[in-house]
């Protein structure tokens, strides 16, 4: 059994990478107007449609659910609690309230300024929550993330309060419940600053995995232990807050995938985070094209279909015999 | 060398150490016995620099704990806590092999791999490399995290109670294993003892304490005697002489 | 002591009941004390279904942070609504008269709470689970009712807006008299439960031993907690954690388990809540639609309290 459940490690990564070859294709021909494959090449309107407005939702989604499914692996990492991630932690929630208030008091501001302020928000949001998660006993697992889930619907209503006091509703909506339908060519480049932070995540691997060890042992093999939990906390504000100003929150993504992965590979990070990343992004765009096809020519917006199909894989995590002996 | 100042400790208004100074030597085995909160296992996280020293100066070869930089100080002392816990899933090989960090940041040379199965074989692990450390039984899990210190590959080796968990047959195996590595290697082994008598049988010092101070520093031989033992732990207990190692009745 | 604790709460649940009532009397007096009359009524059926239905499902469950509307209910009784609308189409079921297509939801709820819930409670040995599955319920309730809604009107995003908060301003009026034979049936049933409840506080084995039948029991409540939910969801849309608020600061206030107190005394806090926010935001803020969001603030920020708190011991 050890010998075939090393073997199958690299599988599963060329799994992920395969599928998600074929959502790529199926990402481009998959939307309201219909685009048959002989007409991308011999109609300049379907190469300028695939350019402007396809290509550029299949890479957000690829990137956001890649980016976001590495973020929930280092919030777990950092909490050292398997049932966390970011939008279940306080950070996308204190994200939409950077936006927000960026929104009321300058509303000239660029998109890369919006996203730098919502991950300065993400951040303290974040750090508030992490602090007082390490303070809870490890002995009750659970804690941990009900604390998050709750932590964040506070936040979440101070930022629906706002929200209604400055009739800025619809815009909350955006930011809320994810969706790809708005990306556009020109409108989604601050994601590649996400993958940006899978590369570099991918680099710092093995310290990570050191300190799923905790803090004792890490210190022990000596890592910097308070400098990695910082430097982990601002790759997860920057992921989690970058998405929700270009898409919005979608939630579950980095908490079933980094589980999913886990159980069949294991917690190395060095040989795991590739299939992580690549899995997120099979995830997203997976139920992104189901948002598109479910109700076609109408759409359903991919925070709403993750909202169902990740909430479901959940539970099933939670509840699923404990076996593996 | 270990040298240990005046160090105290206080947690709010609780003292847990106080005003400890003392040299541990390089090479042997010095156990650390006493009973529940003397402060010994304090007094090991102070000297592996886990808790901020309060007060004093502890430095190991010269190098102060608080100022050397961590990386260095990773490739002179390992330790082991006591019920370290593994929640991630990973392989036994992996496990041991992330020891090797201090020296390769991660990416491990040939010597690493030697050093890996070197420990691997010491302690038993070699048919359990690929199994993930989750689905051990609680013994096997404790020789993984012994042979992940012992791949460290450092100076000194400060060991909390390592033989929890373990079964007679692996307590003693991994107390001769000690004695071999500062007999031939002349590594320097602290370990924090609950089995007076391995401390009796393997220890070349022993250090006892109770309620945050020394209370007292010797060979087995002028340790083990029943009015100091009373002193330390409350209560009389008969010692015996077998073959020249001196073997505590606590059990009468 | 209790008692008097008890009187105290009464009477300023009654303050707050008469000011709402009489502050800002103008124009038409008669016509707008029918108005308001018409709100005060769903209000206090509001109060007294969240109030109820919390403290014993705290009881059943025997844990202090765990609320209907943790566990999803209010969020399920939304999907449940969906569903129905979805399964009847929505043309022929919006012609149905609306207490009888209330009636349905309310046996809907009943139903899938019960099934969904009792087989958790069996196995009620880890509570953080519990919980934790609970709210993942909700946001999945949350999220199916409005892929639901997109399905069944892909052109109305207002759908799935209009689930996410509770709004005290827009009661829905037209199910008053109906809801209100459910709220009192409720708190008759509880109150006379009451002694009951004491036993059942005790734990499955405890209450067995002083014979209480206790699947059967516990079925019951169950299914009464659920069609209080419902009342409470149907009138003014779903409140996480007004029930946590209204419990954690009556037992707090009453000082005491005892269900013959608790009740009462967490039906005033409830009142004094809603009524007397509803008249503060509304007179003195000038704005009570926020009265919800607030609540949600608060009810958050003593939840994370109590966990803290809780974990301590």
């Amino acid at each position: 059994m050890s010998t075939a459940a090393v073997k199958q490690s690299p599988l599963t990564g060329w799994i992920a990478g395969l599928v998600l070859a074929i959502l790529f294709v199926l990402s481009l021909f998959t939307g309201v107007d219909e685009l048959p494959f002989g007409r991308v090449l011999s109609d300049g309107r379907g190469i300028e449609l695939v350019l402007v407005s396809r290509l550029p939702r299949t890479l957000a989604a690829i990137l956001a659910g890649a980016s976001l499914a590495i973020a929930g692996l280092i919030m777990q990492t950092l909490a050292r609690n398997r049932y966390v991630e970011p939008s279940t932690a306080g950070t996308a929630q204190s994200a939409e309230l950077g936006i927000l208030l960026v929104t009321l008091l300058w509303p000239a501001a660029n998109l890369l300024t919006k996203g730098l302020i919502a991950s300065a928000a993400a951040l303290i949001g974040t750090s508030l929550f992490l602090a007082t998660a390490h303070r809870l006993p490890p002995t009750q697992p659970f804690l941990v993330p009900l604390f998050g889930l709750v932590y964040g619907g506070v936040i979440g209503a101070a930022v629906t309060f706002v929200a209604w006091q400055a009739d800025l509703l619809q815009y909350l909506s955006i930011w809320t419940n994810g969706d790809f339908s708005g990306v556009l060519r020109g409108r989604y480049e601050l994601l590649w600053l996400g993958a940006l932070m899978v590369v570099f995540a991918w680099f710092i691997a093995d310290r990570l995995t050191i300190m799923t060890l905790g803090r004792d042992a890490s210190i022990g093999l000596g890592i910097d232990y308070r400098r990695m939990l910082q430097l982990g906390l601002v790759i997860v504000s920057v992921i989690s807050a970058l998405s929700v100003v270009i898409v919005g929150v979608i939630p579950f993504v980095g908490l079933v995938v980094p589980n999913i992965v886990s159980r069949l590979m294991g917690d190395n990070l060095r040989g795991t985070l590739p299939a992580v990343a690549a899995s997120g992004a099979v995830l997203v765009l997976g139920c992104d094209i189901l948002g598109r096809l479910i109700r076609h020519p109408y759409e359903v917006p991919v925070g709403t279909v993750m909202g169902c199909v990740g909430g479901l894989i959940f539970l099933w995590l939670l509840f699923r015999r404990p076996s593996d002996v | 060398m270990i040298r240990i100042e005046n160090v105290s400790l206080r947690h709010g208004s609780a003292e847990i150490l106080h005003d400890i100074s003392l040299t541990i030597p390089k090479g042997g085995i010095t156990a650390l016995i006493g009973p529940n909160g003397a402060g010994k296992s304090s007094l090991l996280s102070l000297i592996a620099r886990l808790q901020p020293l309060q007060s004093g100066t502890i430095s190991i070869d010269g190098f102060p704990v608080d100022t050397t930089p961590n990386r260095d100080l990773a490739r002179i002392i390992a330790i082991l806590r006591q019920d370290s816990i593994v929640a991630s899933r990973l392989r036994v090989r992996e496990l041991v092999g992330f020891s090797r960090f201090p020296h390769s940041r991660g990416r491990l040379t040939a010597e690493d791999r030697v050093v890996i199965d070197q420990s691997l074989q010491q302690f038993d692990l070699a048919d359990l490399a690929d199994r993930f450390i989750d689905t051990l039984s609680g013994g096997q899990r404790q020789r993984a995290l012994v042979a992940m210190a012992f791949a460290q590959a450092t100076d000194y080796l400060l060991l909390d109670e390592p033989l929890n968990n373990l079964d007679m047959y692996f307590a003693r195996d991994l107390m001769r294993s000690l004695r071999r590595i500062a007999d031939e290697n002349g590594k320097t082994v602290v370990i924090v003892l609950h089995d007076i008598n391995q401390a009796g049988a393997y220890a070349d010092r022993i250090i006892a304490m109770k309620a945050g101070r020394i209370a007292a520093d010797g060979s087995p031989a002028e340790l083990l005697r029943p009015e100091i033992l009373q002193a330390i732990f409350g209560f009389r207990m008969e010692v015996a002489d077998m073959g020249g190692t001196p073997v505590v009745l606590h059990f009468r | 002591m209790c008692n008097r604790r008890l009187l105290c709460l009464g009477a300023a649940a009654l303050a707050c009941v008469i000011a709402f009532m009489t502050i800002g009397l103008r124009g038409n007096i008669g016509f707008v004390l029918s108005l308001r009359a018409a709100k005060l009524a769903a209000l206090l059926q509001v109060s007294v279904s969240i109030a109820v239905s919390t403290v014993i499902f705290q009881t059943v469950t025997n844990n202090r942070i765990l609320t209907p509307s943790i566990m999803g209910l209010d969020a399920l009784y939304l999907f449940g609504q969906m569903l129905l609308v979805f399964m009847l189409g929505g043309l022929g079921y919006a012609a149905l008269d609306s207490q009888l297509k209330f009636g349905g939801e309310v046996l809907v709820l009943m139903a899938l709470a019960t099934g969904l819930l009792l087989p958790m409670l069996r196995r009620r040995t880890d509570m953080e689970l519990m919980l934790l599955a609970g709210i993942i319920f909700g946001v999945l309730f949350r999220s199916l009712h409005s892929l639901l809604a997109r399905l069944v009107d892909p052109n109305d995003f207002a759908v799935a807006q209009g689930a996410s908060f509770a709004n005290f301003n827009n009661v829905r009026t037209d199910l008053l008299i109906f809801a209100a034979v459910l709220t009192l049936m409720g708190a008759v049933i509880a109150w006379r439960a009451r002694h009951v409840l004491d036993v059942v506080a005790l734990g499955a084995d405890a209450a067995t031993g002083l014979g209480v039948t206790w699947s059967k029991t516990v079925t019951g409540l169950l299914a009464l907690v659920s069609a209080l939910v419902a009342v409470s969801t149907a009138l003014v849309g779903p409140v996480a954690f007004m029930g946590l608020l209204v419990a954690a600061l009556a037992e707090r206030l009453a000082d005491t388990r005892r269900h013959a107190i608790l009740i009462p005394a967490a039906i005033s806090t409830a009142i004094i809540i809603l009524v007397g926010g509803q008249t503060l935001f509304q007179h003195v803020f000038g704005n009570s639609s926020t009265l919800g969001v607030v609540i949600e603030f608060v009810g958050g920020l003593v939840f994370l309290f109590l966990l803290v708190l809780g974990s301590r011991k």
